[in-house]
């Protein structure tokens, strides 16, 4: 339990004070510019826009800079912020098929409408630290190819696989999705709260999962069915005009995963999917997205669940880094008294234990489950505190 | 000259750098005198997607919102609405939806701001697109053995 102290402010004081000063560093050098942040350093910055659930890259950028680029801190200042503000409105769908395409790539067919295009990617590159970075050298601009005008319209790859049928279809029967902003999560959950789960997720665990999945916990077969990158339009409703308009666009990835086959006696064997998308440029995370997605429909899919990344409530109540940070983090703060209360009750069992038992009848000596572990787990499973982080027990 | 719909103008003008458009604000010259009805305020808009872009809608997080509402000075309202913190950006979009209103600034509006903004934009997309062509590949399949 963690019982409130006092005192200290002005060891605090002085302790964020270093922690500016480390983060400007050497004063000989020109201060980072958050603009530089998000021009130069816009992985990170999607990255963080993307786990803190909230688009805004100078924000993050300026998040990334304030937490001297610790990714999990910088999404916690960015959602934290995110809790002052109103919400104005709600958008329509995202349209990812009209998407101006920077990046758009299929793993399952070679030739497709539209084309294969690689975009702004680390594929193929070998992977080599490039030295002349470190020496500062002129880097040329990106070509163009300016017999190109109009961008050739890219349908959905799975559209295509549609009309044989093949592979199941995403069809909207015009359900209004749980929002788990506003109503606490509740298990079983549906596969759009799932997937609003998953999109704030953690990079990291959503890949070790996902990849889990590939080595045999939960197998599912997935190809690449298609992944694309680039600028969608924002489209909200306004009351005041009665009129749904175009307010600005982002940049999104979207991966749509093709998986193995489901079927029954009434439906023919089909391709199944999983889905992943995620703000800015996110293609490993919505690619492990996607993956979990899916392995997360076992039970829909009427397949055995023996894996881990197939149990929902075990995959989605850990996969937010702020709550996860915050849990785990806690343990720093001072514990003294509930520390004080557990050796006292060490010593009264190592007493009894000298009392009672004979050299040749050791009892074990289990660790009793303190309030904490109780609380802790309640808090888990009911109130599911995703914007403050920090659960003071 | 063709009228620029309500919506394509508020696109238009959601879509296109605040900078840009005040460089082109200028030349309409001494415009009327607004007040603010409401805001510039800075919200959230929650965005939507759908499962395997085609099916149900999910939430898949929000982004920052900017609106602002004006009047001028014979009461003529105007809207506007952007993605972001920039409260200039919402304003000159309202104030150009309530200019719009009248005949006397609609032509001015739509020649000297709207219409370079329009070709800035176009300009700016033709320019991803041919970048983005520049990446297009053809993988060939190799026959094993052979």
């Amino acid at each position: 339990m963690y019982v409130a102290v006092k005192g200290g402010e002005q060891a605090i004081a002085r302790a964020h004070r270093w922690l500016a000063d480390r983060r400007r560093g050497d004063r000989e050098r020109p201060e980072l510019e958050v603009a530089q942040i998000g021009d130069q350093l816009r992985l990170a910055v999607d990255r963080v826009m993307s786990e803190a659930s909230l688009y805004d890259p100078e924000l993050a950028a300026l998040a990334f800079k304030q937490a001297s680029g610790d990714l999990t801190e910088a999404v916690f200042l960015l959602r934290a912020y995110r809790t002052t503000l109103p919400r104005l409105a709600v958008s329509e769908p995202l349209d990812t098929a009209s998407m101006r395409i920077e990046r758009r790539i299929s793993a399952t067919y070679k030739d497709i409408p539209g084309g294969q295009i690689l975009g702004p990617t680390y594929d193929y590159t070998h992977r080599l630290l490039d030295f002349l970075q470190l020496a500062g050298a002129e880097v040329p601009p990106a070509e163009t190819r300016d017999d190109v005008t109009d961008a050739e319209p890219c349908p959905q790859i799975l559209e295509l696989l549609n009309d044989e049928g093949l592979v199941e279809q995403a069809v909207d029967d015009g359900s209004e999705p749980m929002d788990i902003t506003r109503d606490p999560p509740d298990y079983p959950m549906d596969r759009a709260a799932r997937l609003q789960m998953l999109a704030r997720g953690d990079e990291g665990y959503l890949l070790a999962l996902g990849y889990s999945t590939q080595r045999g916990y939960g197998r599912n077969h997935p190809f690449a069915g298609e992944i694309r990158q680039g600028q969608v339009e924002v489209e909200v409703h306004v009351e005041e005009w009665d009129e749904t308009i175009c307010v600005g666009e982002i940049a999104l990835s979207e991966c749509q995963m093709i998986n193995q086959f489901g079927g029954s006696r009434e439906a023919a064997p089909q391709f199944t999917r999983g889905y992943g998308l995620a703000f800015g440029h996110n293609e490993r995370k919505t690619m492990a997205m996607a993956l979990v997605d899916r392995a997360l429909r076992a039970e829909e899919l009427g397949e055995p669940i023996s894996g881990p990344a197939q149990q929902a409530e075990f995959v989605l109540a850990h996969a937010d880094s702020v709550d996860a940070s915050g849990f785990v983090s806690h343990l720093k703060l001072p514990h003294y008294v509930d520390f004080q209360s557990e050796l006292d009750l060490l010593r009264r069992l190592r007493r009894e234990h000298a009392r009672h038992s004979s050299p040749e009848r050791g009892e074990s000596l289990d660790r009793p489950s303190t309030e904490e572990d109780t609380s802790a787990r309640k808090s888990g499973q009911g109130k599911h505190d995703r914007e403050s982080g920090v659960h003071g027990s | 000259m063709t009228r620029t719909s309500r919506g394509d103008r508020q696109r238009l003008l959601a879509l296109s750098p605040r900078q840009h458009i005040e460089a082109h604000w200028g030349a309409l010259g001494r415009l009327p005198g607004h007040r603010c009805l409401r805001g510039p305020e800075t919200g959230m808009a929650m965005l939507k997607g759908r499962i395997g872009a085609t099916g149900n809608a999910f939430h898949l997080g929000e982004m920052t919102l900017t609106r602002a509402s004006v009047a001028l000075g014979d009461g003529t309202v105007g809207h506007g609405w952007v993605r972001g913190r920039d409260h200039r950006h919402a304003e000159l979009i309202a104030l150009a939806d309530a200019v719009a209103q009248h005949t006397a600034w609609q032509e001015a509006l739509e020649t000297r701001v709207l219409a370079p903004l329009a070709d800035e934009l176009a300009a700016r997309q033709r320019r991803d697109t041919a970048t983005a062509a520049a990446t297009r590949v053809d993988f060939f399949t190799l026959v094993r053995g052979e």
